[in-house]
């Protein structure tokens, strides 16, 4: 298995042509295929695959209204004919469903086709076109979704190559149904999911029918263990949360040892001898072939929880038409999301009467057009988020690391109660560290608060950085991000990773008039055991606050940032 | 989805189970929370459990479920007093609905076409007498949340908006379901459901084995599976009828009620609403289990559901509050395990 390590661009790309066909021999049983590619000639190879098989697919995007989906009355029809027309949803037929940048994807959305998926008439790819690793789709989605297929470096050479035709798909979708269901497949997968830290159950029966899928793609009527195998890589690699140790596992995950039951094979037929025969150790083998290098990286991040969008914070304030603080109306196009705003439109149609009467000489005793239609506005105020840029390095963590911590901690509850979102980066050694991405879970951040160790240099910079681009994709959110950064001051890291005081410093201070001009409110707690003025003076590039806190207990540090936040 | 996967056939998960056949007895005790990992089977259960609740007397027509003429609305116009049976409704309230499609709102098209005022009844009169089911309670919007404590506290949805001024009864048992890693739910909408249960992902492997094989089975041949559950789940339906018999005639001894307060005094949970619940609860099992009267067992029982969601909380502490309730509960009444611990 080793020579189909994933490294090898035609082999990639095989693996994700092999996803699709499988997909497209059983798509309602699959869910659906998570894409996660930018867009380049790979993915439009691999769409223009997609489009040669079966299954005609229809294009949605994450701003999709519910009328859209489900259907509904096309109000401005309905005005102009005088009678109700309705709209067909695209959710009304069953079909595949292709999810424009899936990463954007709003949890009501995915709450919506996740519902639809488990109605199982409907196949969704989602096409995520995400940049950053905590840039994914909500996992209420991907969760549903059978199979992930990640397209970057497949070179172009690679591409040429079509494995499965529409004529292949077609013969396997006949096959499917005789496609022996033995109850062992379903067992090996489940106890090799255990394995791999899988804890949705979801995933196994996924996997199990792929493994059908798979075996009809080949031409058989009964699942082998290569269908297995290849079943798990395709299903399990990406969801896998647990590298299986090489040896026995150890202790604590003995109860899931890949050990057959005892009893396995009294109720089973004689015939699938050739089953009974694979060691669980080949298939772990074989999905640790197909791990990417970094997935456990990535998965920590994609694991990552993604707070709740939309619920009114006390942050900066942008402009919805559902709810807030009322503005003027405007005029504008009637649909489930916006509401009418009847005195207005009637205002707006009251001029025209006469001459729409004489036009229109009918019963009515209101003409009113699509143009007189206004809507109502509502202005709300969008989530704060508040990022924690904490300096652990070892001259803080001499002097009051532990302090800080605590007084994160009560910023922390003050932030539940006003159910703010909060971001948590640590800075030491050389590097800075998003220790958690924004989110609304308080015993995430405090475990990792508590996990979080002391020593090294000062990278202020580099915090400063991380804290920068964290902001700004979420200010993209529409969350409004406020800085709080916790430091002794004696920054002695640059950003290129040298040590050297100086340049330190003025990397610092460069990164601050960035972030000033991205407009990050912000305030510095000088956590030093005597205020340094550098500090002040970095505050003031930031035009932020400066509080000095020589001695304090974490209250008053809270206090502090309570009032420096609110004044 | 044709036929929902039966309720009896759903492996393990005893506390989640149980917490929603309470409810089915006693819609009193105000809803259940479940709190878990994906993929534990929280979506399955609350769909077995429409199919498998006894269906409800209503108005036909009737946009709120009425069981009588008398009680249908004015505004519905209801001509006809014909009443038929009709399924325990289950209504989904998705994340992202809008306030019209919650509260209802104007009906656009009427007013447009025929120039007529007329309501057009949300989710929560379809949900009267019913389920309202809410996927991701805790990723809901603050708003809506909101509204639904007003509506789950008075039992009426009152509209006043756009000219109309209309109420309507809307009384239902309000089931949430969410992964507590993805955000916190707001106290005081936690409050409000009667039970919480936590749920996670069964660690042994044989039962996991077994939940893959019944969910196989079912998709492969799901006539042939219902089938085959159909006399589990109509004993478990007959059960919850007569619990619901039985409940009236119950008593409650004294000793019963002092250890509701004794143990609510001993967690220090906010309110009565927890020991109102405590007691219902245990009434609603002691039913179940066919006993004449409510006893501490039944206490023990249903405690960490009915208690574990109203501890005056850290918001940072982790340790679970079931483990809390468990040990003052041990404390108190002594060291003694009852069947279903």
């Amino acid at each position: 298995m080793t020579a189909a390590g994933p490294t090898d661009p035609a082999e990639r790309w095989a693996r994700a042509q092999l996803s699709l066909a499988v997909l497209a021999v059983d798509p309602e049983g699959l869910g659906g295929l998570w894409l996660r590619a930018r867009s380049g000639p790979a993915r439009d190879r691999f769409l223009a695959i997609l489009d040669t098989y079966p299954t005609p697919w229809r294009r949605i995007h994450p701003g999709i209204s519910d009328e859209q989906l489900y259907g509904g009355l096309d109000l401005s029809a309905t005005l102009e004919t005088g009678h109700s027309v309705t709209s067909r949803g695209v959710l009304t037929s069953p079909g595949g469903l292709l999810l424009t940048m899936a990463e954007r994807c709003p949890p009501g959305l995915a709450a919506r086709l996740g519902r639809c998926l488990d109605g199982g008439a409907h196949t969704v790819i989602a096409l995520d076109e995400g940049a950053e690793t905590e840039e994914i789709p909500p996992t209420g989605l991907t969760e549903r979704l059978g199979l992930f297929v990640a397209l970057d470096e497949i070179t172009l050479e690679a591409l040429a190559a079509q494995s499965f035709d529409a004529e292949d798909i077609v013969c396997a979708r006949r096959r499917l149904a005789h496609v022996a269901n033995d109850a062992q497949t379903g067992e090996m997968l489940t106890v090799l999911a255990a394995r791999l830290g899988i804890d949705s159950l979801r995933a196994p029966l996924l996997a199990a029918r792929a493994a059908r899928a798979i075996a009809s793609l080949f031409g058989r009527d009964r699942v082998t263990s290569d269908d297995i195998q290849l079943a798990a890589e395709l299903v399990f690699a990406q969801r896998a949360t647990v590298m299986p140790a090489d040896d026995e596992t150890p202790e604590d995950a003995a109860h899931d040892q890949p050990e057959p039951p005892e009893n396995p094979d009294r109720d089973r037929p004689d015939d699938a001898g050739e089953m009974t025969d694979i060691p669980q150790e080949i298939l772990l083998e074989a999905v640790r072939a197909a791990l990417p290098p970094d997935v456990l990286a990535q998965l920590q991040s994609a694991r990552a929880p993604r707070a709740a969008t939309g619920a009114a914070g006390a942050g900066a304030r942008h402009k919805g038409n559902r709810r807030g603080r009322p503005l003027p109306s405007r005029p504008g196009r009637l649909d489930s999301s916006a509401r009418i705003d009847l005195v207005a439109t009637l205002r707006a149609a009251a001029p025209w009467q006469p001459m729409r009467r004489a036009a229109a000489p009918r019963g009515h005793i209101i003409h009113i057009r699509p143009s007189d239609i206004r809507i109502k506005r509502f202005e709300e105020r969008s989530d704060r988020l508040i990022v924690f840029a904490v300096d652990a390095s070892g001259s803080a963590a001499m002097a009051r690391l532990a302090e800080a911590k605590g007084a994160v901690e009560i910023l922390l509850t003050e932030a539940y109660a006003r159910r703010d979102h909060v971001a948590l980066i640590a800075f030491r050694g050389t590097e800075a560290e998003v220790l958690l991405p924004p989110t609304r879970s308080l015993v995430q951040t405090k475990r990792r608060l508590a996990a979080l160790p002391g020593g090294g240099g000062t990278p202020l910079a580099a915090g400063l950085q991380a804290a920068m681009l964290l902001a700004h994709s979420a200010r993209v959110r529409g969350m409004s991000p406020t800085l709080a950064l916790l430091t002794d001051g004696r920054a002695n890291i640059a950003l290129d990773g040298t040590a050297h005081r100086q340049a330190a410093g003025e990397d610092a201070q460069t990164v601050a008039r960035a972030l000033a001009l991205q407009g990050t409110p912000s305030l510095v707690i000088d956590m030093g055991t005597r205020p340094q003025p550098p500090l002040a003076a970095l505050a003031d590039t930031l035009r932020g606050k400066y509080v000095a806190l020589p001695r304090a207990d974490a209250h008053r540090l809270s206090a502090a940032v309570s009032t420096a936040f609110d004044g | 989805m044709t036929q929902p996967f039966p309720f009896s056939a759903i492996v393990g998960q005893e506390e989640m189970k149980q917490a929603m056949v309470l409810t089915a007895i006693d819609p009193g005790i105000g809803g259940v929370l479940v709190f878990g990992d994906r993929g534990t089977g929280k979506s399955t259960a609350v769909r077995a459990l429409a199919a498998l609740l006894p269906q409800i007397e209503a108005v036909a027509g009737c946009p709120v479920n009425s069981a009588n003429r008398q009680d249908c609305p004015d505004w519905a116009e209801i001509g006809s007093e014909k009443v038929i049976k009709r399924p325990t409704p289950v209504i989904d309230l998705p994340l992202g609905a809008t306030e019209d499609r919650v509260v209802g709102a104007l009906d656009i098209e009427r007013a447009l076409t025929r120039g007529e005022k007329a309501f057009e009844p949300g989710l929560l009169a379809r949900a009267n007498r019913g389920y309202l089911y809410i996927d991701e309670v805790n990723l809901l919007e603050d708003h809506i949340v909101d509204l639904l404590l007003d509506v789950a506290q008075s039992g009426e949805n009152v509209v006043e908006r756009e000219g109309l001024s209309i109420r309507h009864p809307a009384r239902f048992v309000l089931v949430g379901s969410g992964n507590p890693e993805e955000g916190e739910l707001r106290p005081q909408l936690l409050d409000r459901f009667g039970l919480s249960v936590e749920v996670a992902s069964p660690r042994d492997i044989e039962q996991r084995i077994e939940v893959i094989r019944r969910r196989d089975a079912y998709e492969t041949d799901t006539a042939a599976f219902l089938k085959r559950w159909r006399a589990a789940d109509t004993r478990l339906r007959k059960r919850i009828l007569a619990a619901r018999e039985a409940l009236r005639g119950l008593k409650t001894p004294d000793q019963t009620l002092i250890d509701c307060a004794e143990l609510c005094i001993a967690l220090g949970s906010d309110g009565l609403r927890g020991e109102l619940t405590l007691l219902r609860a245990a009434r609603a099992l002691a039913a179940f289990d066919g006993s004449k009267d409510v006893t501490r067992a039944h206490l023990r029982q249903v405690a960490p559901s009915a208690l574990r969601h109203r501890l005056r909380r850290d918001p940072l502490d982790d340790a679970g509050s079931g483990m809390r309730v468990q040990r003052t509960m041990s404390d108190l009444f002594g060291n003694f395990k009852t069947a279903a611990e």
